[in-house]
């Protein structure tokens, strides 16, 4: 009996100081180390097989590109490995100048050779870049993925010398200098690579644990599938008496609660993403935590214009101001702003607001159509993906029912299904997100062009086109801007695509992590980034 | 002995070709591709991709040459991680799973033997009505409700644990996703435990024991032991293999890098690669529990070893 009397004893001991241990937050601040949920696994640490912001944010912490994020504005562009950049008058060729203290992590020099062998890199007609259309504003540069230009010589991509680098553009590009914040223009260690095998060949070691050389604020330490990528202060990096942090570490938390609880007990200093239903509870108990940021991205359904009835532009327009975007906003998509138009507000560009929920309008035009009070209207249904978005469609589904008289039904799909659904064309409605990469409205207009793999509607428009063009040929900023609105304001009378809200970033965020700031982009640069201790 | 075992053998290597047959077939009905992405590839980047990973050459081509590979031990490279081979997956997150499960099949026997075994020495009194509710309860309550209470109160609220993370050599996180796993598996041992027990405790030769004045914890341990836990041994093969192949809920829940959240996360991007190589792993561990328990019942049971 002594011996189960001791045993309680030391279970209870063994409790209490688990208790009075200190949090991995309080631990972390003390070591300067950022505890950052990741949401999902990066599929790859090699800047040029990647896409997503999930691996954006690790990437931003080990490279940096010509041009640097600067942590109050979305706009305003700071040096990178870029002292100072300069373009002729119509913006297409731009004269990037290195800063010769840049070091590769194991001190080899960084020059200009680095970002043409990334480039060439990305561009190689052998190499799956699944993001390479990020380059494309490079003169040949499609062309020399499609083989279709032999050389990469012909490609507009010239070294002058070690720390000179000339871009020549298919186009007036006015906008380069924030597109090269992007991962996919960072630079890759050229004798890193090679040593690791030949340029084209895809997942050799040169991305493990201590092969990854890098040119960003940090280097990284250790990785382990599923459980967390950390990085530690880069030595070499040439600003590094600024870097304040001494590490990050990013956990890729699948699920939303179980990342907000690990926010909660204090093993987390920022979430990827709080889920809605805990917003409010989040704002009652503790506001100091919660954050709700816009975010470059807008929400809408994409319609298949294929079919009888949704050809008809009244009647998508008439579901389009049957959907009472406020609403939602309000109880479903909280923290998102309703949309006015696709795009949202980007710098100087504004969009037209058009987007109106009026339902004695929408049954007027439904009428007109051919379809009074919805009678007649063919059965469709809007295709969501997994479980994430069913309450939202039933939402629309419930509005459209009241508003207009039709019914439509759900239909679930795994995502995989859901992409190669509608790539297919064999869906009616569906249900759809588009995130912005820069801050330039061609981020969100370009993909509704004929045969863009993320049209998907069945429409196009030869002077949605030509505007575009137009724009793209533009060398006065502020014109280029005009046009552009004009074709979102097109896009949006032809309305192929029903917007209703405009993304936010909820998530929450430990008051002790100083120099983050709201940003549109959400690439908040790790470098100025430090946290102060608390109790 | 050796006879049955490589007989046995034999039979798990065609279960797992046919595995294998009919598990390549599904996958490539699967709609959507491996290639499916947020943003559309472009289309020749997703035909060098199609290249890389031999899926432009004819189907039958494909299922000898991923069989052939696998039969040399590699399961070729993943699609959804960029190209990373699966063996290095499996090398990184089955550890932890076989870990967690080891650790929670240590803690179902722990729990559930002897609970099993007192329920029965006190058939029909309160204690055998407590321990049986408790198991009825453990049984009806899935992990996906245990393990998110757990991680609210224990882990967030009184902050006696972490709500989350795994380390494999830190006990401390291990507390809550291993009650929360074997939890489950205790219950069920309990019950078939009892039930085992209660059939041995019924014979005659128990009855003489007691006649004969044995105490009762030596007719329990010593006499009916062996006899009673013939069932648990039954249940224990397959629920090994399931024990470590069933934790993707709890590796949710409590953000552990096991093998499970690579299969689920494999089977939405259909990146057959990964689903093939972890169901034949699985395969292989369901086969393996299977001939395990069935030479510890041989062992257990002498009547059954004189049948054979």
């Amino acid at each position: 009996m002594m011996t189960l009397h001791k045993l309680w004893w030391i279970g209870l001991a063994f409790l209490l100081g688990a208790c009075q241990r200190e949090t991995q937050v309080q631990k972390s601040n003390r070591e300067q180390i950022l505890l950052v949920g990741n949401s999902s696994e990066p599929k790859a640490l090699d800047l040029q097989l990647v896409t997503s912001v999930v691996e954006n944010k690790v990437l931003s912490s080990l490279f940096e590109g010509l041009v640097a994020d600067h942590p109050t504005s979305d706009t305003e562009m700071m040096p990178g490995v870029a002292e100072k950049w300069e373009h002729n008058q119509d913006f297409t060729r731009w004269v990037f100048h290195l800063r010769q203290n840049a070091k590769w992590s194991d001190g080899e020099a960084l020059t200009a050779h680095d970002f043409a062998f990334a480039y060439h890199r990305m561009l190689h007609p052998e190499f799956p870049s699944p993001y390479c259309e990020m380059l494309y504003f490079i003169k040949n540069a499609k062309e020399y993925k499609l083989g279709e230009v032999k050389e990469f010589g012909d490609v507009g991509v010239k070294v002058i010398d070690d720390f000179t680098l000339e871009l020549t553009m298919k186009e007036p590009v006015p906008y380069l200098p924030g597109v090269t914040r992007h991962f996919t223009w960072f630079p890759v260690p050229k004798h890193a690579v090679l040593s690791y095998g030949k340029m084209t060949e895809q997942f050799t070691p040169w991305t493990a644990v201590g092969n990854l050389v890098c040119n960003g604020p940090f280097v990284l330490k250790s990785w382990q599938l599923n459980d967390h990528i950390e990085v530690s202060k880069n030595p070499q990096y040439w600003d590094a008496a600024n870097v304040k942090l001494n590490g990050i570490r990013f956990l890729p938390v699948e699920n939303a609660y179980t990342e907000a609880r690990a926010f909660l007990a204090g093993q987390l200093h920022t979430t990827y993403r709080i889920p809605v239903d805990m917003i409010p509870y989040m704002q009652q108990n503790h506001p100091e935590y919660l954050k709700m940021e816009p975010y470059i991205g807008s929400q809408f359904l994409r319609i298949n214009i294929t079919r009888p009835g949704l050809s008809d532009v009244r009647v998508r327009k008439a579901l389009s101001m049957a959907i009472d975007s406020e609403a939602i906003c309000k109880t479903i998509q909280r923290g998102y702003e309703p949309a006015k138009s696709f795009s949202p507000k980007l710098g100087d560009f504004s969009p037209e607001p058009v987007l109106t929920f009026d339902p004695e309008k929408a049954r007027a035009l439904l009428a007109e159509a051919g379809y009074p009070a919805g009678k007649g209207f063919p059965r469709y249904s809007i295709l969501i993906s997994g479980g994430g978005g069913r309450n939202l469609s039933e939402a629309i589904q419930a509005m459209w029912k009241e508003h207009l008289g039709i019914v439509v039904d759900i239909r679930t799909m795994d995502f995989a299904s859901y992409i190669d659904t509608q790539n297919k064309l064999d869906y009616d409605i569906s249900s759809a997100g588009w995130v912005g990469d820069y801050i330039d409205p061609t981020t969100f207009l370009l993909m509704w062009t004929k045969g863009n793999g993320n049209n998907n509607t069945g429409w196009h428009s030869e002077e949605y086109e030509r505007l575009l063009s137009e724009a793209a040929h533009s060398a006065d900023p502020a014109q280029r801007m005009r046009v552009f609105e004009k074709a979102e304001k097109l896009l949006m009378d032809e309305r192929p695509i029903l917007p209703f809200a405009w993304q936010a970033r909820n998530y929450l965020h430990h008051p002790s992590v100083k120099g983050w700031h709201p940003l549109l982009l959400d690439n908040h640069p790790w470098k100025d980034i430090s946290l102060e201790e608390t109790d | 002995m050796f006879q049955k075992l490589f007989h046995r053998l034999l039979q798990g290597i065609v279960v797992l070709i046919v595995l294998f047959t009919i598990t390549f077939f599904l996958c490539r009905a699967l709609p959507g591709g491996p290639f499916v992405s947020e943003k559309a590839l472009p289309e020749h980047v997703k035909a060098l991709m199609m290249e890389r990973d031999g899926y432009n050459k004819p189907v039958y081509e494909q299922y000898f040459m991923r069989l052939g590979n696998l039969m040399r031990g590699d399961a070729g490279l993943s699609t959804r991680l960029s190209g990373r081979p699966v063996n290095d997956v499996i090398a990184q997150s089955f550890p932890v799973s076989f870990q967690l499960g080891c650790i929670s099949m240590l803690l179902a026997l722990v729990v559930g033997i002897p609970a099993g075994v007192i329920a029965a020495w006190k058939k029909n009194m309160s204690i055998d009505f407590i321990v049986m509710t408790l198991a009825m309860l453990g049984l009806c309550l899935p992990s996906f409700v245990v393990g998110p209470i757990l991680a609210e109160m224990v882990g967030r609220r009184w902050k006696l644990l972490p709500a989350m993370g795994w380390e494999p050599t830190n006990v401390i996180t291990w507390l809550l996703p291993m009650v929360t796993l074997g939890m489950v598996y205790a219950a069920y041992l309990a019950r078939l435990t009892r039930s085992g027990m209660l059939d041995v405790l019924s014979q005659d030769f128990v009855r003489t024991a007691r006649a004969k004045g044995v105490p009762m914890h030596r007719i329990l341990i010593k006499h009916c032991l062996r006899g009673g836990l013939v069932p648990a041994a039954a249940y224990l093969g397959p629920a090994f293999a399931g024990i470590i192949s069933g934790s993707l809920v709890i590796e949710l829940v409590f953000q552990i890098p096991g093998l499970g959240r690579h299969f689920v996360k494999a089977i939405e991007t259909n990146d057959v690669n990964v689903i093939m190589g972890i169901v034949l792993l699985y395969g292989g561990l369901v086969v393996l529990g299977n001939i395990l328990s069935d030479f510890l019942i041989l062992w257990l049971n002498p009547r059954a070893r004189a049948q054979s």
